[in-house]
């Protein structure tokens, strides 16, 4: 081998380290992003939780005259909301999944598919906005009513039900999320059915069952883990989703019995009153609320993925 | 006949069902038109040439949002700039190099967890790390925030184009004699070219309605300024604060100003799609 051909080939090795090194970081970067946003969250919120302890996470309190602080009311609001709109958007997302997958025809299918993933692209802000103008007074004038007339005067979940007609609250707040989350629920769903082995479907048909009975007799069971990893996403989502909640939700840190007040989720309290408080353990309570959150999503999320993994791998030992 | 009955009920069962299914489609598809229409029945008659021209104006009278639209052009710019080759490169890693070890899978596991993870979090970091620091709202801070959610979306889309790249192309150029550094990079990386170029698309689209992480990094600012280390105006924001307004004129600029948002997003998001026809979400 001659000296010149080995110098570049030790340069070339050299370039391919260099290069790896590169790629390497890159991903180590991703792990330490994480641990760099938990840490900053936790030293941000020391001054709280040193003030407050577990005490935060279960005191109704906020009043920065005072300085007193807890999480409680905020909490509340996010589990809330989500849950509800994860009540409306399952089902929807499924019969929408369905649609995609074994009615529409051919020619439907990617245009129909396209028109609700772009649900996902609207941003989260112009949501907000047209809840606030657009269905929010709507809602006041033609829904609350109904709702405090018909169901606001059964025993038991009544009161849920009843209260002034104003148009924001925890109600509208669910019903946005809702239509938010149901293209990122949907959007797994369509994923994990396509996985169903046709033969599966087939032998089905075979036996003389319905479109409907194949669903929920073998896709279903089958992609069981997905759909339930694809809901939990779609939570995740909600949990998080903060423009649009903090436009329709009122703001209000109080704690109702009925759906129709208004009320505060932990994205919203952070987006309306971070930039103006003031005080250290008013920010830093702020903080630890955001804190909170991302726990709450890491977890959802978490379980989210493992689940879509899981169903994953089975796809490819049946291949 | 109990077996005719029972026939039958299937069949209604069955029916009802994909009637319901329908029903859902167009319950979806109801949502997206009225906001649609909405946005284009309050936003056109908004949408002057002032708006492009003229500076956020004080409350009650008129104006435009020029430096708005600007300071999110320059952020979303740089935020993609920056995040872009960061993402691309651990994507890369994620698809050719981590094949061994606990480093690809516990990076691809949080990578997913980050990409839906809340953006006004993100925010909050970037005001700890940065913002405190230098103690005051600076465009740079909103550019690195956005930054930070372009980079799950790349690394994602680009770990899963790479991955369709056929492993013989890569096999071929080894057996030519190529160091690893050119395979990826003049081989595979342009093999999946298109489908990294979507991914980087949809991320422009994701941040330049971003709005959550610029209320505590960039803020706003009522005036022109291209200097990134002053608060810098940008659409999301303005929209937020207008909209909340009282005043009729700021209101309508909001409009304006969202059915420009929206109409950009949607046309990235379709552009991607059509771009590269292989179903490319990040979810």
């Amino acid at each position: 081998m001659s000296l010149q051909l080995e110098v570049r080939l030790k340069r070339q090795a050299v370039l391919d380290i260099l290069f790896r090194f590169m790629t390497r970081i890159s991903a180590f970067g991703v792990l330490a992003l994480l641990v760099a946003i938990l840490f900053s969250l936790v030293v941000g919120s020391m001054p709280a939780i040193r003030a407050f302890g577990f005490g935060f996470l279960t005191s109704s309190d906020w009043d920065p005259v005072n300085d007193q602080f807890g999480a409680l009311i905020p909490i509340i609001g996010t589990l809330i909301t989500s849950g509800i709109a994860l009540l409306i958007a399952i089902p929807v997302s499924f019969g929408i999944a369905i649609f995609l997958t074994e009615l529409s025809p051919r020619v439907l299918r990617r245009p129909l598919g396209i028109a609700i993933e772009l649900l996902a692209g609207i941003p989260s802000i112009i949501y907000g906005m047209w809840g606030l103008f657009v269905f929010a007074p709507l809602f006041a004038d033609h829904v609350e009513p109904w709702l405090n007339e018909h169901i606001g005067t059964i025993s038991y979940i009544g009161p849920f039900f009843s209260g002034p007609p104003m148009g924001i609250g925890l109600l509208t707040a669910s019903i946005i999320l809702s239509i938010m989350v149901i293209p990122f629920i949907t959007s797994v769903m369509r994923d994990v059915f396509d996985v169903v082995p046709p033969l599966l479907k087939e032998s089905a048909y075979g036996l003389g069952a319905t479109t409907w009975e194949v669903l929920w007799q073998v896709v279903l069971p089958y992609t069981k883990v997905g759909v339930v990893g694809g809901i939990m996403l779609g939570l995740g989502r909600a949990l998080g989703e903060t423009m649009a909640v903090t436009f329709v939700i009122g703001n209000a840190h109080e704690l109702s019995k009925s759906l129709l007040m208004p009320g505060n989720s932990i994205s919203s309290a952070l987006a309306n009153e971070f930039t103006e408080a003031v005080g250290e353990l008013y920010t830093s309570s702020l903080i630890e609320l955001g804190l909170i959150l991302f726990f709450i999503t890491f977890v959802v999320l978490s379980i989210a993925r493992f689940m879509l993994y899981k169903l994953g791998k089975r796809e490819g030992s049946h291949a | 006949m109990t077996k005719f009955d029972l026939y039958t009920r299937r069949r209604i069962i069955n029916s009802i069902g994909l009637a319901i299914a329908v029903l859902a489609m167009g319950f979806g598809l109801f949502w997206l038109c009225w906001i649609l229409w909405t946005l284009l029945e309050n936003g056109l008659p908004s949408l002057t040439a002032a708006v492009f021209t003229q500076m956020t104006p004080p409350p009650g009278s008129s104006g435009g949002l020029l430096n708005a639209i600007a300071g999110s052009l320059m952020m979303t710019l740089l935020g993609t700039v920056i995040g872009t080759p960061i993402g691309i490169l651990a994507g890369t890693y994620l698809a050719e190099f981590g094949q061994r070890g606990w480093m690809a899978p516990v990076t691809r596991f949080i990578n997913d967890v980050l990409l839906s993870a809340p953006s006004i979090v993100i925010g909050l970091f970037v005001y700890e790390i940065y913002v405190m620091k230098v103690k005051h709202f600076s465009g740079w801070a909103g550019a690195l925030a956005l930054a930070i959610l372009v980079i799950p979306i790349v690394i994602r889309t680009t770990e899963n184009m790479l991955k369709l790249v056929p492993s013989t192309l890569r096999e071929a150029a080894a057996a030519l004699g190529a160091p690893q550094w050119k395979i990826v990079n003049f081989v595979t990386l342009r093999a999946a070219r298109a489908g990294i170029i979507t991914g980087v698309m949809l991320a422009i689209a994701r941040i330049s309605g971003e709005t959550a992480p610029l209320l505590f990094t960039s803020l706003n600012n009522q005036f022109w300024s291209s200097n990134m280390d002053q608060p810098m105006a940008n659409l999301p924001v303005v929209i937020f604060q207008f909209a909340m307004s009282p005043y009729e004129d700021w209101q309508q600029l909001a409009w304006a100003g969202a059915l420009l948002i929206t109409l950009s997003v949607l046309t990235l998001n379709i552009m991607a799609r059509v771009l590269f026809r292989q179903s490319a979400t990040t979810h």
